[in-house]
């Protein structure tokens, strides 16, 4: 099948859309009257919370939005074609071939049972009707240039044997097989890790530019969108609130959720102590609950009665001066944009106590079996998940563990835990060793005083027993409290220090939001009154607005309770945000350990300086140093010789002898507390730059 | 590979082992030896005559030695009557006390003597295994691909009339039980009440001569309630591939609908059902019992309920240690062909 005819205009325009889901109960509006047109080579930037609709809009895009999804109202015109009106066959010449689509878990939207070439070829196959080995040349084109090693072996391999980045890659390499006018990316970099993400983005601008491929990029990180897109439209609850160019949005935002947004992520300058981070207070409305009038009224600073809260539709204003800008707010000329945020309660730095927790040269190996089902016999292979871990934690202080997938943070918060039991060192607690005591020889007081806050709160509450119960059944493990009422009574005290209402007691864990959930789960962990709490990923798995919130009563709690934190993240910007100290860690090693400030300045180790430079950070003042780490992180089963971060290092060439390919460096210590694992000449790491500048005012 | 299946060959003895010194225990306790004394010999004996038919025929010593004696690594027993002739465990093979071997058991070959039907038990157990395989061989080429077409075709489309025909198909089939649907089947398509005459109502001439009117029936019969079972399985094992990530994918590059099930989907939901198939052989080894009792189809079903009926201890430990092989191997198969449908287990 051929292309649509050369068209002039517009790529995609969407005129008044509204989708709804239909249940036996009731319909359900996704979106509403959502409008916005891509231009020829333009990227669009689709933003907003989990539920605001953003999903819905791409598949209503592709025409496929299952049994009970349907347009309800406005248009999708895909070149000056309505796409509501064509046939199924119409369409299905256009799937794949004209729009394409890069999906959020790479994993899931390949076909496991289906070797990688097969799936890449089919898709000229279909629209082009090309043959085989014409369908194998371009496939391996297109894999040359999505920069995937090998390419003649990667289509021969089935995806399972392919690592997240490359599948990603090879996902986005199905997508430009027919080289589409339109690109949707649905979050397509959420499930990846932050250097590997940062290569992925790069590549997809790159190639966007030269395939001259319009793009609709889906995301709920206003970093990436920044770094990816020409405009932006922000959503919330089924609606768009603003649109615009990036930088009118980001620098002259007019709609108070755009605002509110921004407030609420940890950017550069934010500081847990003097500009604590906003959070939106209320909840995200159900579809079928919103409120009349303005949707975001009932969570708005600037909410009036009577006039937001009127039941009708507010219409979108244009913004006079601005190329294309809109917002979704009736009071737009009467709120003063600039104002400062509204004082924030502003706390002491909290000074760290005494040393409660010491690692000493701590190591853990696992032995893996070659292969589960047909093993038995064959070498069993050493993971080493943990090398020489030696620090000390104090008394209400926050250390961050940094580092992407594999590098052995999760194990050591097993290991810390007595999940499991370390191979060589010792954790010292108060000056007792526990590092060989697994959890169920550990005393009651030692499993209170260390406890553990979950990444993924959906899967770590029991779904059958009510809320207030799990406190208790907490609370009667760590021996708190005679009889059940005492018990009852502390488990209200719990809800009310997670600021839950205490009707929550006897709800069910479905019942709650994740934010929510969460909330519970930090109760739990403090129901015995524990010391030492691991959090490991703890709002990575919520909404933005909602990760304010959860961020800020967790230090709350910690400032109160003397609590020392071992915050578990991959994301630098909340780590800056909170922490006294960073730990970052690669490949079971500590690469660098230092104050906030300290591992946030040059000189940086070679790895710190690439994870900064790939965060993404939602700010237009920011200048980056552009730093793409090629390849994968090498697996910790068979780790490189020497320096395990050798392998994507660029600085490697600086150190004369190829010393970084023999030996482990040694840790060096930098300035007062700080060290950095790296054999490069101490003259060189203080040349260094600032990965992150912000310009000046 | 080949240590894998040898781990597996070895589990499949100790198996074997374990499970036929059970049977061997139960069927060597008292009360059964003498209901099997009674029963061979005469059933007014008296407790005296009892204890002698016992003695002459091997069976009053310890448990150990008597199932040492099968296995083949103790001598067999012997025993000299009243006329001085030499009975004993491996006369009876050769008829002649002076040439008989000292050892025979399994080990050597000799798999014991049928009581009930006197004969070796390893030509009792041939015979009718070679009887119930035909069966086994005609159902599983009738159930399974009607099955698994069944189940592709309900589970593609979730919810639809198709899927809620077949569905409601499936699980009438699979609810009702042999001897109902044969029963049902019989008066139907052989009885003159609806003059259907079809087929034949018994499958005893097919022992000998099976041809598709007398051995269809208990064929359908078998084939029927499995075929529910499966279908269930594949279907939801489709269904949950149809709604799968991937297949989206693929609907989105443009891959048409027949496509997409045959292409895309197929593969991916046999992985599940597969086992399920696997596991229906031991089930039709000993689940055939009602049909081909219904049927007067003398298989190893059939030999079974004789062996078990009249403490036929040779013929029962017989019957064992081919059901153990049957069900291990079968096993076998299916972890190997399972590593083949999903190329995400691997055998290297």
């Amino acid at each position: 099948m051929s292309k649509l005819a050369e068209y002039e205009g517009p790529i995609l325009e969407i005129d008044k859309l509204s989708i709804s889901f239909f249940t036996r109960l009731r319909e359900i509006p996704a979106v509403m009257d959502f409008s916005c047109v891509v231009q020829p080579g333009e990227a669009m930037g689709l933003v907003g919370e989990s539920g605001c609709g953003k999903s819905t809009v791409a598949l209503g895009v592709m025409q496929d939005l299952g049994v009970n999804g349907h347009i309800v109202g406005g248009s999708i015109k895909f070149k000056g074609r309505d796409l509501g009106e064509m046939s199924a066959d119409e369409l299905r010449g256009i799937r794949g071939n004209e729009i394409a689509m890069i999906y959020q878990e790479p994993m899931a939207s390949l076909n496991p049972a289906m070797k990688v070439g097969r799936q890449l070829m089919e898709v000229p196959m279909i629209h082009e009707g090309i043959s085989e080995s014409d369908a194998y040349q371009r496939a391996l084109e297109v894999v040359t240039d999505v920069k995937l090693p090998d390419p003649e072996r990667i289509l021969k391999s089935y995806p399972h044997q392919l690592s997240g980045g490359q599948q990603q890659r090879i996902v986005i390499a199905m997508a430009l097989m027919s080289k589409p006018s339109l690109l949707i990316l649905d979050e397509p970099t959420t499930a990846l890790d932050v250097t590997v993400e940062a290569a992925v983005v790069d590549l997809v601008k790159d190639l966007g530019k030269k395939y001259g491929t319009s793009m609709l990029f889906i995301s709920h990180n206003l970093g990436l969108v920044l770094e990816t897109c020409d405009r932006i439209c922000v959503m919330y609850s089924g609606e768009a609130v603003e649109t615009g160019s990036i930088k009118d949005v980001f620098d002259k935002m007019q709609h108070p959720y755009t605002q509110a947004l921004f407030r609420s992520i940890p950017l550069p300058g934010t500081d847990k102590n003097a500009h604590p981070l906003v959070a939106i207070p209320g909840n995200f409305p159900l579809p079928h609950e919103r409120p009349p009038g303005c949707n975001f009224g009932p969570r708005c600073d600037y909410f009036r009665e009577g006039l937001c809260d009127i039941d009708q539709r507010v219409p979108m204003a244009d913004i006079p001066g601005d190329d294309r800008h809109r917002s979704r707010c009736l009071r737009i000329d009467e709120i003063d944009w600039n104002a400062p945020v509204a004082a924030s309660i502003k706390t002491a730095k909290t000074e760290p106590g005494d040393v409660i927790l010491k690692m000493d040269k701590l190591k853990k190996y696992y032995e893996v079996a070659a292969n589960a089902l047909f093993g038995g016999g064959g070498a069993t292979k050493v993971v080493k998940a943990n090398e020489e871990l030696t620090f000390e934690a104090r008394e209400s202080e926050t250390l961050a563990i940094v580092g992407e997938s594999g590098c052995g943070k999760s194990t050591f918060a097993k290991v810390l835990m007595g999940l499991e039991t370390a191979t060589e060192g010792q954790i010292l607690l108060d000056n007792k060793n526990i590092e060989s005591t697994p959890i169920q020889k550990r005393d009651t007081k030692t499993v209170a005083d260390v406890q553990m806050v979950f990444q993924n709160p959906f899967d770590t509450l029991n779904p059958s027993m009510t809320v207030g119960r799990q406190i208790m059944r907490a609370l009667e493990v760590f021996g708190i409290g005679k009889t059940d009422g005492d018990r009852r009574k502390r488990m209200l005290e719990l809800l009310d220090l997670v600021k839950l209402p205490r009707a929550f007691a006897d709800r069910m864990p479905r019942q709650l939001s994740g934010g929510q959930k969460q909330r519970v789960g930090i109760a739990r962990a403090f129901a015995g009154g524990a010391r030492i709490v691991v959090a490991d990923e703890p709002v990575s798995a919520l909404d933005v607005s909602v990760q304010a919130a959860v961020t800020d009563l967790l230090m709350e709690i910690q400032r109160e309770n003397k609590t020392t934190l071992l915050f578990i993240s991959h994301d630098l910007s909340i780590v800056r945000y909170l922490s006294d100290r960073v730990m970052v860690m690669y490949l079971g090693h500590v690469v660098e350990l230092g104050t906030t400030d300290q591992v946030f300045a040059p000189p940086y180790h070679p790895y710190t300086e690439a994870l900064l430079s790939a965060v993404p950070i939602a700010d237009t003042r920011v200048e980056k140093q552009h730093i793409v780490l090629e390849g994968d992180i090498p697996s910790a089963m068979n780790p490189p010789p020497g320096c395990p971060f050798q392998t994507r290092c660029r600085w490697k060439d600086q150190v004369p002898g190829g010393l970084c390919e023999k030996e482990v460096p040694p840790q060096r210590s930098m300035a007062d507390g700080h060290q950095i694992k790296c054999h490069l000449a101490q003259d060189i790491l203080e040349r260094m730059e600032p990965v992150i500048k912000v310009a000046a005012e | 590979m080949g240590l894998f299946i040898l781990r597996r060959t070895g589990l499949m003895l100790l198996t074997c082992l374990c499970l036929t010194f059970v049977v061997f225990f139960l069927t060597n306790l008292y009360p059964n030896l003498e209901k099997l004394a009674k029963s061979q010999g005469n059933v007014r004996m008296t407790d005296a005559q009892v204890a002698s038919w016992l003695e002459n025929r091997g069976y009053d010593r310890p448990m150990p030695v008597k199932y040492g004696e099968w296995l083949g690594v103790v001598p067999g027993w012997t025993y000299q009557n009243q006329d001085g002739d030499t009975l004993g465990r491996c006369v009876s093979i050769t008829r002649d006390a002076e040439t008989a071997p000292r050892f025979c058991g399994v080990l050597q070959g000799w798999w014991g003597q049928s009581t009930v039907f006197k004969e070796p038990v390893a030509s009792v157990v041939g015979d009718k295994l070679g009887l119930t395989g035909r069966l086994m061989f005609w159902v599983m080429l009738l159930m399974v691909p009607s099955a698994l077409v069944l189940g592709v075709l309900a589970g593609m489309r979730e919810g639809s009339t198709t899927d809620r025909t077949l569905s409601t198909f499936a699980i009438t089939t699979t609810a009702t039980p042999e001897y109902v649907s044969g029963v049902i089947l019989i008066a139907v398509f052989t009885s003159s009440a609806v003059g259907l005459k079809w087929f034949k109502g018994t499958a005893t001439s097919a022992m000998d001569n099976p041809t598709f009117e007398n051995f269809f029936l208990p064929v359908l019969t078998i084939a029927l309630y499995g075929m529910g079972y499966i279908a269930r399985m594949t279907r939801a094992s489709m269904a949950e591939v149809m709604t799968a990530q991937y297949v989206r994918t693929a609907r989105l590059k443009g891959v048409s609908f027949p496509n997409i099930v045959m292409k895309h989907a197929l593969r991916n939901a046999l992985i599940a059902p597969f086992t399920v198939i696997m596991l229906q052989f031991p089930w039709l080894l000993n689940g055939v019992v009602i049909v081909e009792t219904l049927f007067n189809y003398k298989g190893f079903g059939w030999t079974l309920v004789q062996a078990a009926g009249n403490n036929d201890i040779e013929l029962l430990l017989g019957v064992s240690v081919v059901s153990v092989i049957v069900v291990l191997v079968t096993q076998l198969i299916s972890d190997i062909g399972y590593v083949y449908l999903n190329p995400r287990i691997s055998v290297t």
